[in-house]
């Protein structure tokens, strides 16, 4: 039924999922200005609220020549980034059967430098797919969205997600 | 700021700009999911911006200021707008000077919210013009056009937004601010003093006023209609639109903004002008109806897409006439009070003790779940302790005095405090007790301040109301703080004291929201007292 439509319109969807407090919203804030200077078009959309508390929070990351609805729609992921391991099957089915899982078993958890970078890891992971994000946007993106004595560790979590 | 430069706003960020380049001097409000970051988003920005204690007090501050000739701000999430109802109709007659916006943030397959109302009814219902943005571009642009309007037809103006519009980001190109308004205050008692000798007419006017606004919106840039081909017309507004838009790229679409009062003639001539005429909106079939009361013929959708949110794939489903069940969405893991979260001790005391508990609007709510499940009703802000009063009325002595109340500080001043006026009023025969959750901040919605934690919008230092203070002036028999913390019975003991002496009783169990700790540091040694009075009042109401 949710066959995948391809967007003439060259959209790609990514959808990053995980619990509260684990760093989807600022997985999601990071990978849109990451994009934002590229001049497409990119729309994020996300349900907050009661999030910090624990429950899933899921971010939908939509960009092309045009995007019109904010939200991914089901089976049409690209892309799939998933912070927490038992949120995988939670959202499996918003993925497009060709689509990218990528889940904290894509990185060695154990070699990361700071266990709390892994939503910047799994970014690093993505960034090895988003060819049209310069790699200086990224960076950029990443000191935007972070304070300075936080910029070390998260560029080296970056590196080491985009590296494994 | 700028004005050439392309921002990444959320909606709510996207209004706060656009009130900011409105010139507005006040924005008041109280934090609701997902309103909250407008007023903070404001602040933030310069704007003059404060918390009230809830949103019927938001929205009067706002009238007054627009009375005075000033352009005010009130924002409020969907639930809200029923507290503030009230004045929103009264308002609509008295009209105002100077510019007023109220924001109303529905939120359809509540995110986070105990309903989901369609709030475009408010607008019909209390005869204020509404506009609905879909993107953050128009959340900017909407913002500034709802000024205008209020200006030339003096008359409150609700931008209505949902969950989508107000947590999405998408791009804004600003335009140069406006001057502010220059306040200033001319007597017009006719207009402003709604005794009916002055409202009768008022009534009048209005309708009339809004038959005006009608004329204006069927002209007016803000509703455009993209065409395709004419086998199929899509007629929608807000977030509908843009998965509309999507679903049916071919379509011809009305993209309607101006959605009270509709520009029904020119809504009419599209319908004529293509085959088949859908309308496709979330919520409750609004426009439907009001487009076929009109006499104009459109298809509407199945009663099942009244439910939850709309998206692209439910969109092609409606326009499909497809209404075979759903796919279920595979259940994600709900939120829970935070591991360290004081109030986890004090509902293993209510649970152990198997009250019968009146809940209320806040993290606290989530009482509710497993392991507690120590929350027995939950209907608004503010009735934990009343229709905690009410059960103590009814139910037979054994049951009423197992009766308790508990309710957030935040959610206290919002909308408690009467409730604790009536407890010592109309007393129950058995008594009552309520508990208040005291974190010092509003959870919920991310840490906002309001008047017991004794500081501002932007954290700069307040008088502190003094909740226990409050709660003895109303006349309560046993009020007591304690801190629950773990290896202390102090707040079992103080209960079960409470429930036996069949007294009116508060206990307010105070202890900060662990999430609110590193920040409280800091704000507490840069926010010292700012007086003697007020570091007076401190020694005395701190135990
Ligand atoms: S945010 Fe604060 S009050 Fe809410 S559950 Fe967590 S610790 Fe408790």
């Amino acid at each position: 039924m949710n066959a995948p439509v391809t967007s003439d319109l060259g959209v790609t969807n990514i959808v990053i999922a995980g619990l509260g407090g684990q760093g989807v919203l600022k997985a999601s804030d990071i990978l849109v200005d990451a994009i934002f200077p590229t001049g497409l078009e990119v729309k994020k959309s996300e349900v907050h609220g009661m999030s910090q508390r624990g429950g899933s929070v899921c971010s939908d990351i939509r960009f092309g020549r045009q995007v019109f609805s904010p939200m991914v729609p089901p089976g049409e992921a690209d892309y799939l980034l998933v912070l927490a391991p038992d949120q995988v099957e939670v959202n499996r089915h918003l993925l497009k059967p060709d689509g990218v899982l990528i889940a904290p078993d894509s990185v060695d958890i154990n070699r990361l430098p700071n266990k709390k970078a892994l939503n910047v890891a799994l970014l690093g992971r993505l960034s090895r797919y988003l060819e049209m994000i310069p790699l200086d946007n990224w960076r950029q993106a990443l000191q935007r969205n972070f304070p300075p004595d936080l910029h070390a560790g998260n560029e080296q979590a970056f590196e080491f997600g985009r590296n494994s | 700021m700028n004005d050439t430069q392309r921002l990444l706003l959320s909606g709510d960020e996207a209004i706060a700009l656009g009130a900011l380049h409105s010139g507005v001097q006040l924005g008041a409000g109280y934090p609701g999911t997902p309103s909250t970051e407008i007023l903070e988003y404001f602040s933030e920005l310069g704007g003059n911006a404060q918390w009230s204690p809830n949103e019927k007090v938001a929205l009067e501050v706002a009238i007054g200021a627009a009375f005075g000739g000033g352009r005010a701000l009130a924002t409020m999430k969907h639930v809200g707008l029923n507290v503030a109802a009230d004045p929103l109709f009264t308002a609509a007659y008295t009209g105002v000077s100077g510019g007023l916006v109220i924001i109303s943030a529905d939120d359809p397959g509540m995110a986070s919210s105990q309903n989901e109302q369609d709030n475009r009814h408010y607008a019909v219902a209390a005869g204020v013009p509404m506009l609905e943005p879909s993107d953050s571009q128009e959340a900017y642009d909407f913002t500034r056009a709802a000024y205008e309007l209020s200006e030339r037809f003096h008359i409150p103006v609700m931008l209505r937004v949902t969950t989508r519009v107000c947590h999405s980001k998408t791009a804004v190109t600003p335009r140069p601010p406006l001057p502010p308004s220059q306040p200033h205050f001319t007597r017009d008692i006719k207009s402003r003093v709604m005794i009916p000798a002055y409202a009768r007419p008022a009534h009048v006017k209005l309708r009339a006023k809004l038959k005006e606004i009608e004329q204006f919106n069927e002209s007016s840039p803000l509703n455009v209609e993209i065409r395709g081909g004419s086998e199929l017309g899509i007629i929608s507004s807000g977030i509908s639109y843009m998965h509309a838009r999507e679903a049916a790229p071919g379509a011809s679409f009305l993209k309607l903004s101006t959605t009270y009062p509709l520009p029904l003639q020119k809504i009419a001539a599209f319908a004529r002008s293509v085959k088949r005429c859908v309308v496709v909106e979330e919520g409750d079939p609004y426009l439907v109806d009001a487009i076929r009361a009109a006499g104009v013929a459109v298809e509407g959708k199945p009663e099942m897409y009244r439910f939850g949110e709309l998206n692209v794939a439910r969109v092609r489903r409606i326009l499909a006439g497809d209404t075979s069940p759903e796919p279920p969405k595979p259940a994600g893991k709900p939120p829970q009070l935070c591991d360290a979260c004081p109030y986890r001790l004090v509902f293993q005391v209510i649970r152990k003790m198997d009250l019968i508990v009146a809940g209320d609007i806040g993290c606290y709510t989530l009482g509710v779940l497993s392991p507690f499940e120590a929350m027995d009703t939950c209907v608004c802000m503010g009735a934990a302790i009343t229709v905690g009063l009410g059960l103590r009325k009814v139910l037979p002595p054994e049951q009423a005095r197992r009766v308790i109340s508990v309710i957030g500080d935040s959610t206290f001043v919002h909308s408690g405090i009467t409730g604790v006026v009536d407890m010592a009023y109309n007393r129950p025969p058995t008594g009552h007790v309520v508990v208040i959750l005291d974190n010092y901040t509003t959870a919920m919605t991310g840490r906002q301040e309001h008047p017991g934690t004794g500081r501002l919008l932007n954290h700069e230092p307040a008088r502190k109301l003094v909740i226990e203070d409050i709660c003895r002036a109303a006349g309560v028999d046993r009020v007591y703080v304690v801190e629950p913390r773990a290896g202390s019975d102090e707040f079992e003991t103080r209960l079960r004291e409470c429930l036996d002496s069949g007294e009116t009783a508060v206990i307010v169990a105070r202890r900060p929201c662990i999430l609110l700790l590193k920040d409280l540091k800091k704000l507490e040694i840069t926010n010292q007292p700012q007086n003697q009075s007020q570091a007076a009042c401190e020694c005395s109401c701190n135990q």
